[in-house]
């Protein structure tokens, strides 16, 4: 069962929300920043290294659940500049605790996303490391999904970049799970930022044609 | 915790019905809701969810028609995917029906209008309580044919637009013959808002499944 949970909650069909949601990749698509298989690599090589990080390292110690929620809840939106790409964090986080809260035993409350990811992980009997990999391989296959849909890119070849990452996403996972492992305090999590990501979070929510919710 | 927590109960007690309006595009769906709101407005509480495909568009185009105060018509994104959105993954939907009703408790009514998508869209049960389909006979006679979930399964058919039929060849008794064939007993409901501004057919179905609902519940 365990197992099959980390397959079904990292899976884009779990009805969680995340289709509607780029991660900050339409907005690159419409100001020419992402336009082919090559600049997608750029931008989610720097989304796995930034956003990607930083959630997965909230998703550990959300799921090691030695510290209290609203206290990581609070890191994590102090880790989010852009109040679009927070809106857009507690929206998906309260979606994936709504939907977890049909199969497992978890009270749906309204948490930024990273933070839901590690408390759904804990109550699906998943360890800290798989909620890492969770939250980076997500910061990944969103924009990823969401750039085969707006550009027409060729699916094999996203998926081949999204594959290729792995070892990337491996990484980040294993370094948050030693995170969440250790004694240092929640304030020390890896809080990198793009600022570009949260100026065109701003932007792209402004805008009166957009497809994403963010 | 400082975010706001409105999550509805499992139970329908107290909630508004909810009636998705799905259809190809251009087949009038905006249009009816705004017929219902204006029809409808004066007797029950009302909101509306729009899943515009690329803008808002929908939800202004309601916006200006006045039909609804601004804070009462919701839009929602949909990513590419219209259908996913009311059908697979309805999270974003029900929240924002659910926003909706938190912020005007209570509601009689909410109309979830989904984006324009083909044949095979409709909403899922566990978004909606009741659907109506929407097609239009400028796009063609042969559509209650080809039939589809959208055509054979939703709870009330409209054929919209009966006013252009003599402009574009439509055969209104061959699209009756179809719909019935492919809906046995499910209603189809000929319509056409420039003779009917207030969609009263349409109106009268939503009553009578308002008053059944309630029964219901």
């Amino acid at each position: 069962m365990t197992q099959l949970a980390a397959l079904l909650l990292a899976d884009g069909r779990f009805p969680a929300g995340g289709h509607a949601h780029s991660g900050g990749l339409e907005e690159a698509v419409t100001t020419g920043r992402v336009h082919d298989v090559e600049s997608l690599g750029s931008f989610v090589g720097g989304r796995l290294a930034t956003a990607g990080r930083v959630a997965a390292g909230l998703a550990a110690v959300a799921c090691a659940g030695r510290w209290p929620v609203d206290a990581l809840d609070a890191e994590a939106g102090a880790r989010m500049a852009s109040p679009a790409v927070r809106a857009a964090s507690l929206r998906q986080g309260r979606q994936l605790l709504r939907a977890a809260a049909h199969a497992w035993p978890i009270r749906p409350v309204t948490v930024h996303h990273s933070v839901a990811v590690g408390l759904v992980a804990a109550a699906a009997g998943l360890g800290a490391v798989d909620a890492a990999r969770w939250a980076a391989y997500d910061a990944v296959m969103a924009p990823a999904t969401a750039a085969v849909r707006l550009l027409g890119l060729d699916p094999f070849e996203v998926a081949a970049r999204v594959a290729a990452l792995g070892p990337a996403i491996d990484e980040v996972a294993a370094e948050a799970a030693a995170f969440a492992a250790g004694d240092a305090p929640v304030e020390d999590l890896p809080a990198h930022a793009a600022p570009w990501l949260d100026l065109g979070a701003e932007v792209h929510a402004l805008r009166e044609v957009r497809l994403f919710a963010s | 915790m400082p975010h706001e927590d409105h999550f509805a109960a499992a139970a329908p007690d107290g909630r508004a019905l909810r009636i998705g309006i799905g259809g190809p595009v251009g087949s009038g769906k905006t249009a009816l809701v705004a017929a219902l709101c204006r029809s409808l407005g004066g007797e029950l509480r009302l909101g509306v969810v729009t899943n515009d495909i690329y803008t808002e568009e929908d939800a202004e185009f309601l916006r200006r028609a006045g039909v609804l105060d601004d804070d009462r018509i919701v839009a929602v994104q949909t990513g590419c995917c219209p259908h996913t959105a009311i059908r697979d993954d309805i999270s974003a939907n029900l929240e924002a029906v659910e926003d909706l009703e938190a912020r005007h408790r209570p509601l009689d009514l909410v109309l979830l209008e989904s984006g324009g998508d083909n044949l095979t869209a409709t909403f899922s049960r566990g978004l909606v309580d009741r659907q109506v389909f929407v097609i239009d006979v400028a796009g063609g006679d042969k559509v209650p044919r080809k039939g589809g979930p959208g055509v054979t399964s939703a709870d009330l058919l409209v054929v919209n637009k009966t006013d252009l039929a003599p402009m574009v060849g439509a055969d209104l008794g061959v699209m009756e013959r179809d719909a019935v064939a492919r809906r046995g007993t499910g209603p189809v409901l000929f319509s056409s808002l420039v003779h009917d501004p207030g969609a009263s057919g349409a109106a009268d179905w939503v009553r009578a499944e308002l008053a059944a609902w309630r029964d219901r519940a």
